[in-house]
């Protein structure tokens, strides 16, 4: 059974003229993957909302259709069933911490729940380690970077032990390198852990070596949907509007010049593999 | 032209952001300042309209120092658009918000009606015009900013992380008008983290890390330098990554764009061994 289903999913905010998204089909398998992206204001951000029922609990509006969320459908669970399913990560961190110490703001969720405490000592140490944030458990989060921020939100989500954690454009205030140290933290989290994931983002060169799947909306429609290489290949992809890694980019070019490598290359080690074997290809 | 000499500034908290930087950036030139978080980049720009004035040091803004000037007469000629633009928006809609400088300054109504136009036309906004800002999405709400400081007309534009939330449309339009509006002599500073972007416009480089420059060049000189990059928390760019591995196979290092590479790689395939 799919972990996420979405049938004939359309929701409209209160006193907005016309749906954020309509007519939404959509099914994820456990385990998966899922780079959500398309341009400013097709409703992906509208979407993650409803995964975890801040729509329409918090936000109120008109979600018409089903949504199935790990077996619960959001629409008759609260949000906090489900957020023990489903955790979300903002792209703010900011938003999301306040607690005087790392460790806190990890356990709060549990403690909420009414977790035992040894239970809660467990799972926050556990969280702490695999975000690689155990040394900074004492420090104030507001003290922290944001890259470490972000990595105290994640483990925060974490501690819940959800099947699936949906994160907004985790990445786009952080600097590059503390940007490509949280994704290689959610890539563990999903080949290590098996959680589902769902990143939201406008920049794919990191991330798309990390997908199996790819999801584009544009105006309230999932438009495409497949593996990495081949939504990249598509015509529409570019002209949506979806920021192609260069890496791709140069995938292409070298194409309609004739030369083909033997598969899209998804990060610069590949394409410098790829180049290289075309190169002695062509001697030998 | 901006002239930084020798600044200080420490936070009321004491925290130290910038420690003796000294830069001048001429009028129409175009420049990205970069570095890791905290490096000191948002505070340094905040001083070039006077937001923030050096403990130690001066800045000088055509010559004036910005101890001297109110805040207000300096935003006329340098415009900064903040990085989240929830500390800028405040207007019931998206037109009243651009208007709003402009009627400070003193414009007459029909100045003013062509600017708001020309600012919504070009940020892709006129649908928008009597929506809530904070009706709008991130992305949208940030381009809102924009607009209302363009609006204006300063002759120092200043975008903190322009390109945050934004897709790639956007970011190619941003590109876009910004080299159109350096072409009109007007100075673009950028603060960003944005690689790719940066490999894409060209500017003149400058690198911060804890609250010094470490570098100031060109695009090409400073991002693929692997020993620089790393000390400001940058990545190198996609293309340069992509051949520091074919090095071994006697390509260049400093290559940044997907023509230049093509163009290699196709020179080489077929046969002539071009150096």
């Amino acid at each position: 059974m799919a972990i996420i289903e979405a049938k004939g999913l359309t929701y409209t905010y209160p006193f907005a003229e016309k749906p954020a998204f309509k007519n939404i089909d959509l099914k994820i398998e456990k385990g998966e993957f899922i780079l959500l992206t398309g341009p400013s204001g097709c409703g992906k951000t509208t979407l993650c909302r409803c995964l975890n029922g801040l729509i329409p609990h918090f936000y109120g509006g008109k979600l018409e259709g089903e949504l199935t969320v790990a077996g619960l459908k959001t629409t008759e669970h609260a949000i906090y069933e489900i957020a023990r399913h489903v955790g979300l990560v903002f792209q703010n961190p900011e938003n999301q911490l306040f607690a005087l110490t790392v460790e806190k703001d990890v356990a709060f969720g549990l403690e909420n729940l009414g977790v035992p405490r040894d239970e809660i000592r467990r799972r926050v140490d556990w969280a702490l380690k695999i975000t690689g944030i155990y040394e900074l458990r004492d420090r104030a989060p507001f003290e922290l970077s944001g890259g470490q921020q972000q990595r105290v939100a994640i483990a925060s989500v974490l501690a819940m032990q959800p099947e699936i954690i949906v994160l907004d454009e985790p990445t786009s205030s952080l600097d590059p390198l503390s940007a490509k140290n949280i994704l290689d933290v959610i890539h563990r989290l999903n080949k290590d852990l098996g959680i589902t994931i769902i990143l939201v983002e406008h920049r794919l060169d990191l991330a798309s070596r990390y997908a199996n799947r790819v999801i584009v909306m544009r105006d309230g429609q999932i438009v495409l949907d497949g593996e990495p290489r081949k939504v990249f290949l598509q015509r529409e992809t570019k002209l949506i509007g979806v920021g192609i890694p260069k890496v791709v980019r140069l995938y292409l070019s070298l194409k309609e010049n004739g030369v083909g490598l033997s598969k899209v290359p998804l990060s610069p080690e590949e394409a410098s593999q790829l180049i290289a074997e075309a190169l002695t290809f062509d001697r030998g | 032209m901006i002239e930084v000499e020798d600044v200080y500034f420490t936070y009321p908290n004491g925290v130290e952001a910038l420690r003796g930087v000294s830069l001048k950036i001429a009028d129409g030139e175009f420049v990205a300042i970069m570095g890791q978080n905290g490096a000191g980049k948002t505070t340094l720009v905040k001083h070039f309209n006077g937001l923030l004035k050096p403990t130690k040091g001066r800045v000088l803004i055509d010559g004036v120092d910005t101890r001297e000037v109110s805040v207000a007469k300096l935003s006329r000629k340098v415009g900064l658009v903040f990085q989240n633009p929830d500390h800028q928006l405040f207007s019931e809609t998206v037109e009243e918000e651009i208007s709003f400088a402009l009627r400070n300054f003193g414009f007459n109504e029909k100045i003013i009606r062509e600017r708001v136009n020309w600012a919504l036309n070009l940020l892709d906004l006129v649908q928008y015009r009597r929506t809530s800002p904070f009706m709008l999405s991130g992305g949208e709400r940030k381009r809102v900013a924009l607009a209302s400081v363009l609006a204006w007309d300063p002759k120092i534009i200043i975008l903190d992380e322009p390109t945050i939330g934004q897709d790639s449309r956007q970011k190619e339009r941003l590109r876009q008008f910004i080299i159109q509006m350096n072409q009109q002599g007007k100075t673009v500073i950028i603060v960003t983290h944005d690689i790719e972007f940066v490999v894409e416009c060209e500017p003149r480089v400058i690198l911060m890390a804890n609250g010094k420059i470490i570098a100031d060049g060109e695009t090409r000189e400073v991002l693929t330098d692997p020993d620089l990059v790393s000390r400001s928390s940058l990545i190198l760019p996609e293309i340069t990554q992509v051949f520091m591995n074919l090095n071994d196979l006697g390509f260049p290092r400093e290559v940044i764009d997907v023509y230049e590479a093509k163009r290699l790689i196709l020179e080489r395939l077929n046969g002539g061994i071009k150096k």
